[in-house]
């Protein structure tokens, strides 16, 4: 038998049915990758002993044939997902102790549906960076680098970078301004962020509450569709999850594309784009031409002022989120005199700089006598540019960009380091998505000349989540993107 | 709008943070840098537009007012860094 760990989602729950391997040996399998290439800092927490158990358990469920959707299949889990009894750090000092007494959502839906969990994968702090460079585990390598090491994108890093190596069958990733498809696209794999409200965020770390959501990475199109069918669906226990029935997502991918509208943001296309990004970005759209699909200029007015738009909000929620980490009732606590000593100490040593730099922001642009100024009138842009989408939607039904203007960088880099704008600059072409609440898919394209992968992105209609799985499914299957 | 070094002194501590005395003079341009990068909304004319607070227009639900979950002392304090007599702990707050 060939390495069984380089299976996709679906090739796996085949073999299991068919009792190719048990999912115990899988899991073993996936356990000594994660050994042998702990070089790439993929993992916060490894949970070994708790993953055989979960296949064990599995197996006898195939024997008896009383298996479920995701019988036996081994996921890693970004540690912004609370786990009932295993540690949930958001790669954060803050929390490198805590272990929750409750389950997120999302987790107890894929376990329920027989899910096996290796780990808590790493990220940036809180979710806020697009590098991985910002967790308090320290960076995460992405699989592939060359002669020098490179980001995996973030902040779902070590969720993107594990699928990419194979150190798990894929993973839950969460999204608030493109930390889901940029990680994607920086390894060459597949990930989504769905619709604000398909997925409960109850039990996942929060960032941004408007804006954050869970989806999956995994190595294809198909496997994103098996995994989200899991991870989505109404909760009660979060006011914002909204209740609309689940589609058979995989059933979405043997459709057609004939005559459906496709439209490229005219905004998307400075002149200065990358011509390597723009050329593979007119090679998927020649793909869904010659399926049927029609193809066609659109324009997102707003588009230019996404960025800062969204550098308002995001730090505005965060640091209203971020002020429950007091040192009191759970988390790092540092010594104080004083009560706020104890809070200041606490905080100052217990959030790394990325982290504080937007508490910081964020309190500015909501403190009184600023409201208006920053926080009212961002509010202001997100509806002109949300709008901007729903005008758009009445000409086409997907949108196709890429997912970001560059490939996977060197950890470190000076110019990214030198000016935290230009980190931000690299989400250009995701965030307004959250903004508008939008679902979106990243896919791989194809590699640049110095053989890094590129994204490309499909944004959909609120909910259409079964559009995006269509159209992706055949630019996947003309690019014939080859993973590790 | 420009911050100055007494802005970034009141921000900190509002966000319950320490900004160290050299660390100040720094903290204070890269803050002007930002908002001087998120100035450029102002660009756009916004005076009859709504803010949008949220994109999923649902309204609340109502559920029944009664206890779905308790009796669970101990798990609750778990994770507290300080704890005595079933109650969190804390430095002395009143003289």
């Amino acid at each position: 038998m060939s390495d069984i760990t380089k299976l996709t989602v679906s090739e796996i729950l085949k073999a299991l049915k068919t009792k190719e391997f048990t999912s115990y040996e899988l899991t073993e399998a996936y356990l000594r990758n994660m050994e042998n290439n702990r070089n790439y800092n993929a993992y916060i927490t490894e949970n070994a002993e708790i993953a055989l158990q979960q296949a064990k358990e599995s197996d006898i469920r195939y024997a008896k044939g009383e298996n479920r959707a995701l019988e036996g299949i081994p996921l890693g889990i970004k540690d912004l997902f609370c786990t009932k009894n295993i540690r949930t750090t958001a790669a954060s000092h803050i929390l490198d102790n805590f272990i929750p007494p409750y389950e997120s959502t999302v987790t107890q839906n894929l376990l329920d549906d027989g899910a096996v969990f290796l780990g808590k994968l790493n990220l940036d702090e809180f979710a806020m960076g697009g590098s991985n460079e910002t967790s308090y585990f320290g960076p995460v390598i992405n699989p592939w680098s060359k002669d020098k090491p490179l980001v995996p994108g973030g902040s779902s890093g070590g969720s993107a970078a594990a699928v990419a190596a194979h150190l798990c069958a894929a993973a839950t990733g969460t999204d608030t301004g493109g930390s889901i498809r940029e990680p994607a696209a920086f390894c060459g794999i597949t990930g989504i962020k769905p619709t604000y409200g398909r997925c409960s965020r109850y039990g996942i770390v929060a960032f941004a509450s408007s804006l954050d959501q869970a989806g999956p990475i995994a190595q294809d199109v198909r496997d994103c569709a098996i995994l989200l069918k899991s991870m989505a669906g109404f909760d009660e226990k979060d006011s914002t999850s909204c209740e609309v029935a689940v589609p058979d997502y995989e059933s979405f991918l043997d459709g057609d594309i004939k005559g459906l509208k496709i439209g490229l943001p005219k905004e998307y296309r400075p002149d200065g784009l990358n011509s390597e990004i723009a050329a593979y970005w007119d090679k998927a759209a020649e793909y869904l031409k010659a399926r049927g699909a029609e193809v066609k200029w659109i324009s997102l007015p707003h588009t230019k002022y996404a960025l800062a738009t969204y550098y308002v909000l995001a730090p505005a929620e965060a640091s209203s989120n971020l002020a429950r980490y007091d040192g009191i009732r759970y988390g790092f606590r540092a010594d104080g005199q004083h009560l706020d000593d104890l809070y200041i100490n606490t905080r100052t040593q217990g959030f790394g700089s990325e982290v504080k730099r937007r508490i910081m922001i964020g309190t500015y642009v909501l403190s009184a006598g600023y409201y208006d100024a920053y926080f009212l009138k961002a509010q202001k842009m997100r509806r002109l540019i949300h709008d901007d989408f729903m005008n758009a939607f009445k000409e086409c039904d997907v949108i196709l960009t890429p997912t970001s203007p560059i490939t996977a960088f060197p950890i470190g880099d000076e110019s990214m380091l030198e000016n935290p704008i230009n980190m931000y600059l690299n989400d250009v072409f995701t965030v307004s998505v959250n903004l508008a609440g939008l679902p979106a898919l990243s896919l791989p394209i194809g590699l640049s000349a110095g053989g890094l992968p590129y994204g490309m992105q499909l944004i959909g209609k609120p909910f259409d989540e079964g559009t995006l799985f269509n159209v992706a499914a055949k630019i996947e299957a003309d690019a014939k993107f080859e993973r590790i | 709008m420009a911050i100055d070094n007494q802005t970034v002194r009141k921000i900190a501590f509002l966000s319950r943070l320490k900004v160290e005395d050299d660390k100040i003079e720094p903290t204070k341009e890269e803050f002007n840098k930002i908002l001087h990068w998120i100035e450029e909304l102002n660009e756009v004319n916004t005076d009859k537009v709504e803010p949008l607070i949220s994109v999923n227009n649902v309204t609340l639900k109502m559920r029944k007012d009664e206890v779905t979950s308790g009796n669970c002392k101990d798990e609750v304090l778990k994770n507290a860094p300080a704890a005595e007599y079933d109650y969190f702990a804390v430095p002395k707050v009143v003289e």
